[in-house]
C-alpha cells in the first residue's frame, strides 16, 4: 500500500542547527492492517506519520503511494492525494472551535465541490455510527475528551479514505475510551482500511488489533515486531 | 502635472502594483535559477511556496490593470476640457506624446499578463511543473513591459500641460489628418470591416474545430490573437460611425459613454476576453507533447476554445446588431 | 486528478465562501472595526470624489449657457463698467456677430447672510417693479411670488420690488441665488449710469475664430480683457482639480494608516486563526484553497466598506449637501445660499475609487494572507 524508500527528513539543512528527525528508513505499509509506530519521544514518529501521510515531502528518499509516487509532486497534487487517500487524528483532536460539530467533519470536503446536500447527509452518518449524532449541533469547543475525539474521527473518514493516520490518538483519553478507540479502529481495519498509529501508549501496541509494530529510536526503526 | 484625484489613484496603484511585480520578478528570478524538483530541500520548498504568491499577486495585477486601464480612458477623457480643443479622451491623450503609448503598452501589457495566467493555469495541471522554467522567464519579459507601462503613465500625467492646444477626436481620428489616429480612421471602413470580420468567422469557426477534434489549435491561436489589434482597427475604422450614426465619427472612446449606452463594454470585453483565451490556446501547443500534460493540457485548450468561441460569437452578434440597426447610411 | 468541472468549481466557491462568511462571523468584532474603519475611508474619498464632480457638471451645466466672449474693462488692473458704445465697435469686428451689453452684480443680503446675483436677463418678462427668483433666494427669503421683496439700494433707500415667480433650473447652483430684474430697476438700485455696463458679451459661432477675436479685441481696446468660455472652464475644472487633488492627498495619509492597519490585522494573525488554517491544510487543503478562503474574504470586506462607504457619501453630498466639505472645496462661495446639487455616479467615480482603496487594501493583505495560506500541513502534529 505504501512503500518507503530509504526516506530522510531534515530540519534547518545546512544551519548550525540541523536535525535529522527521519534517517532512512525503509517501510512498506501493507494494506488493510494496522500498524504502531512507538519509539522514546523525539525518535521521530511524528515526522514519519506526516511523510506517510503526504503531508510533507521528504528531504530524500521515495515514497509510493500505491503505485503512485508522491515524492516529488507539487504542492497541490500532494494535497489532493492527501484528502482522497488519507484520512487524519491528530492528538489534541484539532477541530474548529465556533463550527458545530456536523460542520467540521464536513470540512475536509469543501475542496471536493460536490453536492451539499449529500455531503451533509454523510457527515450526520457518521456522527450517528460513533454514537455522537445527538451532538451534531454543538459547538466543537463545548464537546467532551471523548465526544471530540469521535468527531475527528468522523472528520478523519468523511472523505471515505483507504488509509487513516493517527498521532497519539490516546494521548487524552482514559483508560477505557483508549479501549473503546482501539474498538473502532478493529471496524476500520475490517472495512477494509489500512490504519498507521504513532503512540507510546501500552494500551495501543498491547492491543490485539494491532498486526504490526514498528518501533524507532533517533529517527531510525531499530525494531519491528511481528 | 495635473493633480486630479484619479490621477493620483491611477499613479498610486500603479506604483505599488509595480512594486508587487518587482518583488515577484525577483522570485521569479530565483526561481529559474534554482530551481529543482527532484530536491525536498528547504531552498526548494520555499521556491514552491513562492509560486503560490506569485501566480496570486498576478491575478491581482490582472484585475487592476483592467480597472486602471478603463480609468485611464476615464479621467482622459475627464481632463478634456483642460485642452483647448479637446472633446474626449482622443484630445487629452494626443496632448502629450506619451498619452497613446501609454494606452497601447497598458492594453499590450495586459493582454501579456493575461497569458501569463493562461500559462500558470496549464502549467498547474501536470504533476512535476512542467512549465515552471518557461512561465518565469515569461515573467522575466513580461516585467519590463509593465513596468515601463507604469513609467509612461506617470510621464504622460507629468508632462500634461493645461496649456497645451490638442485635436479633438473629430480630427484625431478623421480621415482627413495625419497620424496613427487618423491612418487608421483612414483605412477603407469597408477593407478593415471586412478583415475583421472575415477573421472573427475564422477565428469561431477554427475554435469550433479545436473544440471538436482537438486539431487547428495553432491557427486558432493565431486568428484570434491577430482578432485584437484588427477589431481594435476595425472599431474605429470602420463599427464606431455605425454606433454614432455619423460617418465621419470615428472615436474609439465616446463608446464607453452612457450616450451610446455604453456599448463599449460588453464590445471590448468581448473582444479582449474572446481574442486572449483563444490566443492562449496557440501559445500552449508547443507544451501538448509534454507527458505529464498530455491528457489534461488539450482538456484545458478545448475549455479555453469554448470560451473563446462563445466570446467571439457574442462579439459577432454584437457586431452584427450594431451595423443592423444602426441610422447610417453607407454610399 | 480530476479534471475540474465549472460546476463543482462552482460549488467549491460556494463551499468555500460560506466558509469565508462563518469565519468572518467568529471573528466579528475585529472584522467590524476593520470594515468599518475601511468603510470610513470610502467615505472621505467618495464625498470629495462626487462633490467635486457634482460642482463640476453644475459648473460645466452654466458654461453651456455662457457666452462665447466677454470683455470686461480693466481700470488700474480692477474690473470696471465698460462704456456702452463699444457694444457697436465691438460688433463690428471680423467673425463676431452678436454683441450685448449685460448688467449684473452681486447684492449682500444682511437679512437673509447670503450673497444674491442680480441680473438682467437679455429679455425680461416681467414689468418694472418686478423680480424673478431662484429657488435658494426663495427659501432663504421666505418669499413666495405676490410678496415684496425688500433691497436696499445704493443710495441708502429701501426699493420695495415685487416677487413675481420663482424659477426652477437644472442645476441648482446658477438659479439658486439668482435675482431676475428689469434694466430700469438695475439701474436705480445699484447707481448705473445709462451709459454704462457690467461688460460685453459676444456670440462668436466658429469656435476656431475665438483666439482671434480675442487678439484683436487687445489691440484695438488695451484696457480691456476678453475672457473666453474655454479659459473660464479651465479655471473651474483646475482650481475643482486642484482642490480635490489635495484633499485626496490628505486623505491619502488616511489610506496609508488604513494600509498600515490592514497589513497588520493580516499579519498578526491571531493564534486563533493561525490554528485554524493549520488544521484546514492538515485536513487536506492546500494552499489554494486557504488564499481563495482569504480572496473571498477581502472580497467581502472590501465590497461591503465599499457599498456602506459609498453610500454614506452619497447621503452625505446629495442629501444633506455636503456639511464635511463645504468649507474646503467650495470656498468661494460659503456665503452662497445652500443649494442642492445634481446627483451624479458613474463608472469613472466608481474606479477611481476601487484603485484607491481596494488596490492598497489587497496589496497590504495579500502577503500575509500567503504566508498564512502556506502554513505547513504537518505544523499542528507539532503543536
Ligand atoms: N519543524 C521542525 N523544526 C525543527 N525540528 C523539528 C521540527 N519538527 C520536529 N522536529 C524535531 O524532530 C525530532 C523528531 O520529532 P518528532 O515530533 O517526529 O518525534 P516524536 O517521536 O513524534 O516525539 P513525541 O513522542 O514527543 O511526539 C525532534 O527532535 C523534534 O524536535
Ligand atoms: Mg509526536
Amino acid at each position: 500500500m505504501i512503500r518507503l524508500q530509504d526516506v530522510r527528513r531534515v530540519f534547518h539543512q545546512g544551519r548550525p542547527d540541523e536535525l535529522v528527525a527521519v534517517d532512512g528508513v525503509s517501510l512498506h505499509i501493507e494494506g488493510a492492517k494496522v500498524t504502531v509506530l512507538r519509539g522514546p519521544s523525539g525518535s521521530g514518529k511524528t515526522s514519519l506519520l506526516a511523510l506517510v501521510g503526504c503531508m510533507a515531502r521528504p528531504t530524500s528518499g521515495r515514497i509510493h503511494v500505491g503505485d503512485r509516487e508522491v515524492t516529488s509532486l507539487p504542492e497541490h497534487f500532494l494535497a489532493e492525494v492527501r484528502r482522497r487517500t488519507f484520512g487524519f487524528v491528530f492528538q489534541q483532536f484539532h477541530l474548529v472551535r465556533g463550527l458545530t460539530a456536523l460542520e467540521n467533519v464536513m470540512l475536509p470536503a469543501y475542496p471536493l465541490g460536490g453536492s451539499r446536500k449529500a455531503l451533509v447527509i454523510r457527515a450526520q452518518g457518521l456522527l450517528d455510527r460513533f454514537g455522537v449524532g445527538s451532538r451534531s449541533r454543538a459547538r466543537a469547543d463545548w464537546l467532551s475528551g471523548g465526544e471530540a475525539q469521535r468527531v475527528a474521527i468522523a472528520r478523519a473518514l468523511v472523505n471515505d479514505p483507504q488509509v487513516i493516520v493517527a498521532d497519539e490518538p490516546t494521548a487524552h483519553l482514559d483508560s477505557k475510551l483508549s479501549a473503546g478507540f482501539m474498538d473502532l479502529v478493529a471496524a476500520l481495519r475490517d472495512e477494509g482500511r489500512t490504519v498507521v498509529i504513532a503512540s507510546h501508549d501500552p494500551i495501543v501496541h498491547d492491543s490485539t488489533v494491532v498486526d504490526r509494530v514498528v518501533t524507532m529510536r533517533d529517527g531510525r526503526i531499530v525494531g519491528e515486531e511481528p | 502635472m495635473i493633480l486630479h484625484p484619479s490621477v493620483l489613484a491611477l499613479v498610486g496603484s500603479a506604483l505599488l502594483v509595480g512594486a508587487l511585480l518587482v518583488y515577484s520578478a525577483f522570485w521569479g528570478a530565483r526561481i529559474v535559477q534554482s530551481w529543482d524538483l527532484s530536491s525536498g530541500s528547504e531552498l526548494q520548498l520555499a521556491l514552491e511556496r513562492r509560486t503560490h504568491l506569485i501566480s496570486t499577486l498576478l491575478g491581482y495585477v490582472l484585475v487592476f490593470g483592467l480597472a486602471s486601464l478603463f480609468l485611464f480612458v476615464f479621467t482622459a477623457d475627464s481632463l478634456a476640457p483642460l485642452f483647448t480643443g479637446a472633446m474626449c479622451a482622443a484630445g487629452s491623450l494626443h496632448a502629450s506624446r506619451y498619452g497613446y503609448p501609454t494606452l497601447l503598452l497598458q492594453i499590450g501589457g495586459f493582454a501579456l499578463a493575461a497569458i501569463w495566467l493562461i500559462v500558470n493555469r496549464a502549467d498547474s495541471l501536470g504533476y512535476d511543473y512542467p512549465l515552471v522554467r518557461f512561465k518565469y522567464r515569461f515573467l522575466l519579459a513580461l516585467t519590463p513591459v509593465l513596468l515601463a507601462e507604469t513609467a509612461l503613465r506617470a510621464a504622460y500625467f507629468l508632462d500634461l500641460k493645461p496649456e497645451v492646444i490638442t485635436s479633438c477626436c473629430g480630427s484625431l481620428f478623421g480621415s482627413g489628418g495625419r497620424g496613427f489616429g487618423s491612418d487608421l480612421a483612414g483605412l477603407p471602413p469597408s477593407l478593415a470591416g471586412g478583415v475583421f470580420v472575415a477573421l472573427l468567422l475564422g477565428a469561431i469557426g477554427a475554435g469550433m474545430v479545436f473544440r471538436i477534434s482537438g486539431r487547428g489549435g495553432w491557427l486558432l491561436g493565431a486568428l484570434s490573437a491577430l482578432s485584437l489589434p484588427v477589431g481594435l482597427a476595425a472599431v474605429v475604422s470602420w463599427l464606431s460611425p455605425y454606433v454614432y450614426e455619423l460617418p465621419t465619427h470615428h472615436c474609439p472612446f465616446c463608446l464607453l459613454q452612457g450616450e451610446y449606452h455604453w456599448i463599449g463594454y460588453p464590445l471590448y470585453a468581448a473582444l479582449l476576453g474572446g481574442s486572449l483565451t483563444g490566443a492562449g490556446v496557440g501559445v500552449l501547443m508547443p507544451f501538448r507533447s509534454i507527458p505529464s500534460l498530455d491528457v489534461e493540457l488539450p482538456a484545458y485548450q478545448r475549455r479555453l476554445a469554448g470560451w473563446s468561441v462563445a466570446l467571439l460569437t457574442g462579439l459577432g452578434l454584437l457586431v452584427g446588431w450594431i451595423v443592423a440597426t444602426s441610422h447610417l447610411r453607407t454610399s | 486528478m480530476k479534471r475540474l468541472h465549472i460546476p463543482t468549481w462552482l460549488e467549491r466557491q460556494r463551499y468555500l465562501l460560506d466558509f469565508t462568511l462563518s469565519s468572518l462571523g467568529r471573528r466579528k468584532g475585529k472584522n467590524l472595526a476593520l470594515t468599518a474603519l475601511y468603510a470610513m475611508v470610502v467615505f472621505g474619498l467618495a464625498s470629495v470624489l462626487m462633490y467635486t464632480q457634482a460642482l463640476r457638471g453644475e459648473a460645466m451645466r452654466i458654461l453651456e449657457g455662457a457666452p462665447d466672449v466677454v470683455v470686461q474693462r480693466m481700470v488700474a488692473g480692477r474690473h470696471d463698467l465698460i462704456p456702452a458704445d463699444r457694444v457697436e465697435r465691438l460688433s463690428r469686428i471680423r467673425g463676431v456677430q452678436e454683441a450685448r451689453g449685460r448688467l449684473w452684480g452681486y447684492y449682500y443680503d444682511a437679512s437673509a447672510k447670503a450673497n444674491l446675483t442680480f441680473l438682467v436677463p437679455e429679455k425680461f418678462w416681467g414689468k418694472a417693479g418686478e423680480v424673478v427668483i431662484g429657488e435658494g433666494v426663495a427659501r432663504t427669503r421666505l418669499a413666495a411670488p405676490g410678496e415684496p421683496f425688500p433691497v436696499l439700494a445704493s443710495d441708502g433707500s429701501v426699493v420695495i420690488l415685487k416677487v413675481r415667480e420663482t424659477v426652477p433650473s437644472p442645476s441648482e447652483l446658477v438659479s439658486t441665488d439668482l435675482v431676475l430684474l428689469s434694466e430700469p430697476d438695475f439701474r436705480r438700485l445699484f447707481g448705473v449710469p445709462p451709459d454704462l455696463y457690467t461688460d460685453i458679451a459676444l456670440t462668436v459661432p466658429n469656435e476656431k475664430e475665438v483666439p482671434m477675436v480675442a487678439a484683436k479685441i487687445r489691440g484695438q481696446m488695451p484696457d480691456s480683457r476678453p475672457i473666453t468660455r474655454a479659459e473660464i472652464a479651465r479655471t473651474y475644472e483646475a482650481i475643482l482639480d486642484w482642490r480635490s487633488g489635495l484633499v485626496v492627498l490628505v486623505l491619502a495619509a488616511a489610506l496609508l494608516s488604513f494600509g498600515i492597519v490592514a497589513w497588520d490585522k493580516a499579519s498578526g494573525l491571531s493564534a486563533d486563526e493561525r490554528r485554524e488554517i493549520g488544521i484546514l491544510k492538515a485536513i487536506g487543503w492546500d494552499t489554494s484553497e486557504v488564499l481563495a478562503v482569504k480572496a473571498w474574504e477581502g472580497a467581502v470586506i472590501s465590497l461591503s466598506a465599499f457599498l456602506v462607504g459609498l453610500l454614506l457619501a452619497y447621503v452625505h453630498v446629495f442629501v444633506t449637501s455636503a456639511p464635511l466639505l463645504t468649507p474646503v472645496l467650495k470656498g468661494w462661495s460659503t456665503l452662497y445660499p445652500s443649494f442642492r446639487l445634481t446627483p451624479t455616479l458613474n463608472p469613472f467615480l466608481v474606479s477611481t475609487l476601487f484603485l484607491l482603496t481596494v488596490v492598497p487594501y489587497t496589496v497590504a493583505t495579500v502577503v500575509p494572507a500567503w504566508r498564512a495560506a502556506t502554513t505547513d500541513p504537518d505544523a499542528v502534529m507539532r503543536s
